[in-house]
């Protein structure tokens, strides 16, 4: 085998390969989504935030206009600080709801923001005022089950009798 | 006579257990000698393409085939599981998550370690077996230099080609399978598969493992072909070797990467 043939296949695998590499990261993965995009910060704080994750979409009316950065615990007031990604071209009125959601029963968690109709827009770094926590389901089920047996017609066997 | 024999298993584990060490210790110093000599592959670059033609360009295709097949198992298994939960149009996002971030280093790892790897360490155990290795010393040519480091760094920069190029026949095996056979829609496989995985970890992750598992299987196949008893049994040992003991280190690697690189994915 001569060094032009060899050179010549090295060459072809070498690009296939790359050229896969770039197939996985445009093509599977998401590489142009959002790391592109110009952006922007916001806060919202929430009782609980449920199992919201690390990069978590942000949707508004179904479209994903950012993503969850981080997540911590505010040591003053006990409430989970989320930091969003924003993408630039969406700006939303001060007065925007953030609702923690899920798609589904057993879907994603995700953070659905409505709009409000105040015309001061949300900049970088503020904060959402008006927020609204994960539902969980543990806990409704046992408020569920303590409202049946205190309002049961034997309420000295219900655990929440007292 | 029982403390004999007791003493006698004693001194059978102390003698495996020493052998090991200065094993370890060898293939430690090895590894530091490959690298020093690496720059005399890069130099020469000659050598080493033309071992990245034989580790790389010869395991084309083995590593495509087996990936498509294993493109199309996962899609056909995959979707029976999936739609029994009503989640058939997930199929995307199964497939591109288990190959990009386990099924293509793992497993074109271990194809890489059994096709070329088995072959470097016979190639390097037979020089030694014929006297090329001495003979290479007596003229002053470094051993090391001229035949190691060359197919260590051919085989370092292949495998996480081979790699992408496993998954990338995957994926499109399984999309084969799902859309063109079973007829999951288009735009719906490939959009779960977008918005599923990320670059930056998960293909990113695959690359450091493949990257891995190219520099561990690369090693263990010189250091065995290099460490080989100079007979015929030695080098068929070493392949051997080379084979059992790479395909070991590409699972033990893998399971000490997967639970690294998880730690980042929590809530927090």
């Amino acid at each position: 085998m001569n060094k032009a043939t060899i050179d010549l296949w090295v060459g072809i695998f070498v690009t296939i390969g790359i050229g896969a590499i770039v197939f996985l990261a445009l093509k599977v993965g998401n590489l142009m989504s959002l790391e592109t995009k110009p952006s922007y910060r916001l806060e919202a704080s929430f009782d609980n935030i449920g199992g919201l994750k690390l990069r978590a979409p942000v949707k508004a009316a179904g479209v994903i206009v950012g993503r969850v950065e981080s997540v911590r615990l505010d040591p003053k007031t006990y409430e989970a600080v989320v930091t969003l990604r924003m993408d630039d071209g969406y700006q939303f009125s001060k007065d925007t709801i953030a609702q923690i959601l899920t798609s589904g029963l057993l879907g994603e968690v995700y953070i659905g923001l409505e709009a409000g109709g105040d015309p001061a827009m949300l900049a970088d770094g503020q904060r959402v005022a008006k927020t609204q926590s994960a539902v969980v389901i543990e806990k409704l089920i046992s408020q569920f089950l303590f409202d049946k047996a205190s309002s049961g017609p034997t309420p000295s066997t219900g655990p929440s009798a007292k | 006579m029982p403390a004999d024999a007791i003493a006698r298993g004693f001194r059978r584990v102390g003698n495996g257990t020493m052998r090991a060490i200065a094993r370890a210790g060898f293939a430690t110093r090895f590894f530091l000698a490959v690298l020093y000599h690496s720059p005399a592959a890069f130099h020469r670059l000659q050598l080493t393409v033309r071992e990245i033609y034989f580790a790389g360009v010869l395991s084309l295709v083995v590593i495509m085939v087996s990936g498509l097949f294993v493109g199309m198992v996962l899609g056909l298994q995959g979707y029976d599981a999936l739609n029994k939960y009503g989640a058939g149009d997930s199929l995307g996002i199964f497939v591109g998550l288990s190959l990009v971030r386990e099924l293509g280093p793992v497993v074109a790892g271990l194809l890489f370690a059994s096709r070329a790897g088995s072959a470097v360490t016979a190639e390097i155990g037979l020089m030694k077996t014929t006297e090329q290795l001495s003979a290479m010393e007596m003229m002053a040519v470094d051993p090391l230099a001229r035949i190691v480091a060359p197919r260590f760094w051919g085989g370092v920069i292949s495998m996480p080609l081979l790699a992408a190029l496993f998954s990338v026949m995957g994926v499109f095996g399984a999309y084969l399978v799902g859309v063109r056979l079973i007829g999951v829609d288009s735009g719906t496989f490939w959009g779960n598969m977008r918005a599923g995985i990320e670059f930056w970890p998960d293909v990113t992750n695959g690359i450091i493992k493949s990257t891995v598992f190219g520099i561990a299987v690369s090693l263990i196949a010189v250091f065995e072909g290099y460490d080989a008893n100079p007979t015929a049994e030695g080098v068929s040992a070493a392949t051997t070797r080379t084979v059992v003991g790479g395909s070991l280190a590409i699972l033990a690697l893998d399971f000490v990467l997967t639970v690294f690189m998880f730690r980042g994915l929590g809530t927090v």
